[in-house]
């Protein structure tokens, strides 16, 4: 079991006796955690006792009263403020004095506990603290291992995963209890949409590859001279017929012969991505623009599209990872919100960068420079 | 026919999800409108007088489904609320409405792991409007 020490400073001997008669023997568990959690208690009457104690034992929490003897609660509240911010501190003050008490978590204090308290509520308040406490703790300690980006990563991962799974697991739940009777044309629908769910599903499995492929840095090995016209020219052949279907026409401006010296996989994803996004959030009957051009030191690759366009918000959070522009026009459209980040990371690679224009209701381009 | 049927608002950005929520309160009894979107969502909390209401809670927003919680209480404090998301308990981070602390700040009053089985969810509805 771990212990926590949790310093209890009120002039009423009464006050602080209890609290340790409650806390002696609680503790706190919580899921993920290795062990539960106990309390030590160390029990002073003044400020300056407290400050005292602060200085030479180690201390997480503090059962803060204000109204005390010699300096007030507040101001050992400042003292821990600004040489022991670790420790949280929790006032305990009157309802008369709830004014305080909120002016108090505003200036520091992670939380208060209105006088007179039941047992019950000190004990969750404390459980609340040492969650927070725990939390902290597994943040700093992956944040040190670096894994706090990867960490958040699955997390939105998982519930990416889980909802189509959810919705497929409910649509076969009604059939197996018929819950639409016995006729299988009553199910269509749900197979139909089950089937896209799964697609979808596999789509973002498909991004997932190539993200990692990418985290395995730059292999120069494939380096290549790659004719830029030529990767986009298979481009747009893979995704036309998707386009045929929206009607929407895509046409490719290459007026010289541009080429890089890269791995043609990562062009190649490049492309997809921008082209068939430009395909994909396109009104019926609109145009895409692909223009490849070099100047100076540098390949550009301009992808326009004639779609329904981004608003400022939405083109700030656009190359996050999972990031998806939700609104009417796209509701029915699936896409596993990777493409774009993934784009980024295959120009970060190149140490190029990618920009992006946009206006809602008009259209988007996109502006990849890649240094040669 | 003079029946009185209680009306449950549900609001999932997931279309699946709430196709199926639909089907199933509907087979509870229950008359269901629903919204697609937080904006739709935030509508008819102004313009119906549902009995109940089932929010997800990651729509356009992160937070959509606690901020349309918010507003719910506000225009009908006393209509229970449940709050259904698929945020994985596997992240470490599982909250739910049970100690006050919670409820200070999430205005649901009851807190739903997507995935209920059916007849889980008709107890739990049951539950809240005290049928």
């Amino acid at each position: 079991m771990e212990n926590l020490n949790v310093m209890v400073v009120d002039d009423e001997p009464g006050i602080r006796s209890g609290v340790s008669r409650i806390l002696r023997n609680f503790t706190v568990s919580y899921p993920f955690m290795d062990a539960d959690i106990g309390f030590n208690l160390i029990e002073v009457g003044t400020g300056e006792e407290a400050i005292e104690k602060i200085k030479t034992e180690k201390i997480e929490i503090v059962l803060l009263d204000n109204k005390l003897p010699g300096i007030h609660g507040t101001e050992v509240l400042e003292y821990i403020n600004i040489n022991n911010p670790d420790i949280l501190v929790m006032m305990i003050t009157s309802y008369a004095s709830l004014e305080l008490a909120v002016k108090a978590t505003n200036n520091g204090a992670y939380d208060f506990i209105p006088k007179p308290f039941t047992p019950q509520e000190l004990k969750s308040a404390l459980e609340n603290v040492s969650k927070h406490l725990f939390l902290r703790g597994m943040t700093t300690k992956m944040n040190k291992e670096g894994k706090e980006v990867r960490y958040q990563f699955l997390s939105v991962l998982s519930h990416e995963l889980k909802a189509p799974l959810n919705a497929i697991e409910g649509y076969l739940r009604i059939m197996q209890e018929k819950q639409a009777g016995e006729e299988i044309a009553s199910y269509d629908q749900m197979i139909d949409r089950s089937l896209h769910r799964i697609k979808g599903m596999r789509n973002l499995i498909m991004d997932l590859l190539d993200l990692t492929k990418i985290n395995l840095e730059k292999k120069t090995d494939k380096f290549q001279n790659v004719d830029i016209g030529e990767i986009a020219q298979l481009a747009i052949e893979s995704i036309n017929p998707y386009a045929i279907q929206k009607d929407v026409k895509i046409t490719l401006i290459n007026d010289k012969n541009i080429t890089l010296n890269a791995d043609p996989s990562d062009l190649e994803i490049v492309f997809n991505n921008l082209i068939s996004n430009a395909v994909k959030y396109n009104v019926d009957g609109g145009k895409v623009k692909v223009t490849l051009k070099s100047e100076n030191k540098n390949i550009k690759i301009v992808v326009e599209d004639s779609g329904i366009g981004l608003s400022k918000e939405e083109t700030d959070d656009l190359f996050k990872e999972f990031f998806r522009v939700k609104n009417e026009q796209t509701k029915h459209i699936t896409g596993s919100g990777l493409g774009l980040s993934i784009v980024k990371r295959v120009v970060d690679l190149y140490n190029g960068d990618v920009k992006i224009e946009s206006k809602v209701g008009v259209g988007s381009t996109f502006v990849v420079t890649l240094p040669i | 026919m003079g029946e009185n049927k209680k009306l449950v608002l549900i609001a999932d950005d997931d279309i699946d999800y709430l196709f199926q929520m639909r089907m199933h309160v509907e087979s509870f009894g229950f008359e269901v409108i629903t919204a697609e979107t937080q904006k739709e969502a935030e509508v008819l909390i102004q313009n119906s007088n549902p009995d109940l209401a089932i929010f997800d809670l990651m729509m356009e927003k992160d937070d959509s489904g606690f901020v349309l919680c918010y507003k719910m209480k506000r225009k009908h404090p006393n209509v229970p609320i449940i709050l259904a998301t698929a945020v994985a308990s596997e992240t470490g981070i599982s909250f739910g409405v049970d100690s006050d602390t919670d409820k200070q700040w999430i205005k649901a009053d009851l807190y739903l792991e997507k995935g209920i089985r059916k007849d889980q969810l008709h107890k739990e509805i049951n539950k809240l409007l005290k049928i």
